[in-house]
């Protein structure tokens, strides 16, 4: 059995932790309309960015597991030793941690944009944003979460270290949705969120994997 | 003239007695050039005559933006000699070199506050450089805060590394998509890169505050290091050791 | 040939041992022994490169490790502290993700008969949280009957381990010496290997 295959497996088995990430989404997106009022207008303007805060935030969440339990039981160490390079495991973990826990933020998403009653263009942008941009969240989250492995405190200097580097795809992805409400093309903000992807893709793999290793020294 | 081998400062021991020399230059330097650059900004350059006297924060704000960004530039570069070389004395700068870079931030960030305050009525406004300078602030408190959160000294400073560097290569992304965050939301055209039309001596006092933090970046950096130095080498020959 | 020469471990500010050396020929067994805390675990990471030592050199058949990288790394086994076992997936599962890990993907016939070899038969399709920290361990030492690799470096194999699986551990590694394999191993106990096979190295705290 593959390394992918194992990491979901391993989701699949504790599955409490993966479903309670995504009730946090549900939840933290819910919380704003709470706090700002019903008012419809208000609600559709402020979607984009709210879901999208709560998608960033709900990554955040789920960091924590990409790396732990395989250093608790000591599996992160026989990963180092292996032949199989560093980056290409770090990569494979990092890919089961999307299909585990961005993709549902994906599914998720459409519903609700319902609750924010947003129209169906802006809830396929915002479906495709996110899409495109949960991966990079995946993506920036394992650099953070190798250099915090093991430290105490570790789940809030995650975010101290992460969200600021969440910015841009935060940036990029809500305003493809909000330039799409404002009868823009949302074709630019896309394809920057797309642009990010490609660049972390390539490069953050590397920069997971020497931090893993300088964790592990 | 003998050449002079500056390879053999790169050890702690033999740059703490230089950096010691150095510093006393480097603030008299610093004093006279702040001096100067405060006494050009406040009685030289001329009254703007669409901004009055309030512009005037403008001669410590643009210099404190520049050395904000100049400094975490030098910290990233020193963090990757650390990383690249396991040099102990570049990670020991970076270190140093992160507080100040730190200050100079929020002092452009507070300064920006106060000139827009008289301006356009507000403490803070969301323009695309006072809002990366936020975000760049953010940078170095998560570089400082992660080297402080791990206790193994070599894998804070290496870890830090990591970060610093992840970050340097995010900046432009990061101030790249601000600007468009700005020009996608904007109705109102706030920005704080209209500055005024600059007269000759109010470049000149920008220059002189901007050499000014310089000068003072040095010293307080030296300053800094030599601590850091001391901390980190206690048990080291050099400093337990006989005197030579 | 594994060589060490010169090692120096520090762990915060405090130097572990200095000048460390040993040389470590084919079909013998390096037992590491000394108090807790005097660096055996640190020593046993630098010899699988996991760690850099402060100073010093580890060498095999001549070459740094450092430079040899994955090449050494695919010549040895290790099984640390933590016995790498999933406790969300079998013993079988997880003797299977360790021989891919280790670049030896087997069977599950061949992953069977490895539990089968350290008693674990019946227990091979439990999940392993409800094995015990010795069955637990034995599906960690499972590997040493799959792999082939020329050094096994093993920390504190004996731990948590009943008596009849103690000896059929100690015959295990005897079976590797003889047949010109390498061992390092750190162990309270007596590591009930022949004497002529094996050298000591004693760290002093």
């Amino acid at each position: 059995m593959g390394l992918l295959r194992r990491d979901l497996l391993l989701a699949a088995r504790r599955s409490s932790d993966v479903v309670s990430v995504l009730f946090f989404f549900i939840i933290a997106a819910s919380l704003f309309p709470l706090g700002v009022g019903a008012d419809p207008a208000l609600l559709r303007a402020v979607a984009p960015g709210v879901l999208w805060v709560a998608a960033l935030l709900s990554t955040m969440l789920s960091l924590g597991r990409l790396f732990a339990a395989d250093l608790a039981d000591g599996t992160l160490e026989q990963m180092l030793l292996s032949p199989q390079p560093l980056v290409m495991t770090v990569a494979i973990k990092t890919l089961a941690h999307w299909l585990v826990s961005g993709v549902p933020l994906v599914f998720l998403a459409p519903v609700l944009g319902l609750q924010f009653d947003l129209a169906g263009r802006e809830i396929a942008v915002l479906t495709v944003s996110l899409l495109l941009g949960t991966p990079v969240l995946s993506l920036i989250g394992a650099i953070g979460a190798a250099l915090t492995l093991g430290v105490r405190g570790g789940n809030v200097l995650v975010a101290v270290l992460v969200l600021p580097l969440y910015i841009p795809v935060l940036i990029f992805g809500a305003g493809a949705v909000t330039a799409s409400a404002a009868g823009l093309n949302a074709q630019a903000g896309l394809s920057l969120v797309g642009a990010m992807l490609a660049l972390s893709v390539v490069f953050a793999p590397y920069a997971a994997a020497a931090a893993l290793r300088i964790a592990m020294e | 003239m003998s050449k002079i081998n500056w390879f053999k400062y790169s050890s702690p021991p033999a740059f703490y007695p230089l950096a010691g020399k150095m510093i006393p230059w480097f603030s008299i330097a610093a004093a006279l050039l702040i001096a100067v650059g405060l006494y050009i900004s406040f009685f030289v350059a001329p009254t703007d005559f669409q901004q009055g006297e309030a512009y005037r924060i403008i001669f410590v704000h643009v210099p404190a933006a520049w050395m904000s960004m100049f400094i975490y530039l030098i910290m990233a570069g020193y963090a990757a000699l650390g990383l690249g070389l396991n040099a102990r004395l570049s990670a020991m700068m970076a270190s140093a070199l992160a507080p100040t870079g730190a200050m100079f931030t929020f002092l452009a960030l507070l300064t920006g506050s106060l000139w827009g305050k008289p301006m356009w009525g507000a403490w803070w406004v969301w323009d695309a450089r006072l809002t990366s300078e936020l975000i760049l602030l953010f940078l170095y408190i998560g570089y400082i805060a992660l080297q402080s959160a791990i206790d193994d000294r070599r894998r804070a400073s290496r870890a830090s590394a990591v970060f610093a560097l992840v970050g340097v290569v995010n900046v432009p992304i990061i101030y790249f998509s601000v600007k468009w965050w700005n020009t996608l939301h904007q109705g109102a055209s706030i920005s704080m890169t209209k500055a005024p039309a600059m007269a000759h001596t109010m470049l000149l006092g920008m220059l002189m505050m901007a050499l000014g933090f310089w000068m003072y970046s040095i010293a307080v950096v030296l300053m800094r290091v030599r601590c850091v130095i001391l901390e980190r080498e206690r048990e080291a020959e050099w400093i337990r050791g006989e005197g030579k | 040939m594994l060589t060490a020469r010169e090692l120096r471990c520090e762990r915060g500010d405090r130097a572990l041992f200095t000048d460390l050396n040993f040389a470590l020929e084919a079909g013998t067994l390096l037992h590491v022994q000394g108090a807790n805390g005097s660096g055996k675990t640190s020593l046993l990471r630098m010899l699988c490169g996991l760690t850099t030592p402060a100073s010093g050199q580890i060498l095999w058949d001549g070459d740094d490790i450092r430079e040899l990288r994955e090449d050494y790394a695919s010549q040895l086994t290790y099984i640390g502290h933590h016995p790498a076992v999933k406790d969300d997936l079998s013993a079988l599962e997880n003797v299977c993700i360790s021989q891919l890990l280790a670049g030896q993907p087997v069977s599950r016939e061949q992953a069977l008969e490895a539990l089968a070899a350290v008693g674990l038969k019946n227990q091979a399709n439990l999940p392993s949280r409800v094995l015990s920290q010795g069955q637990r361990r034995r599906v960690a030492l499972a590997r040493l009957w799959l792999c082939n690799k020329p050094l096994w470096v093993l920390d504190e194999p004996y731990n948590t381990l009943d008596v009849n699986a103690v000896v059929l551990l100690q015959r295990h590694i005897e079976t590797h010496l003889g047949r010109g394999g390498m061992a390092v191993l750190t162990t309270h106990q007596e590591p009930g290997i022949a004497a002529k096979l094996v050298r000591t190295l004693r760290l002093s705290a």
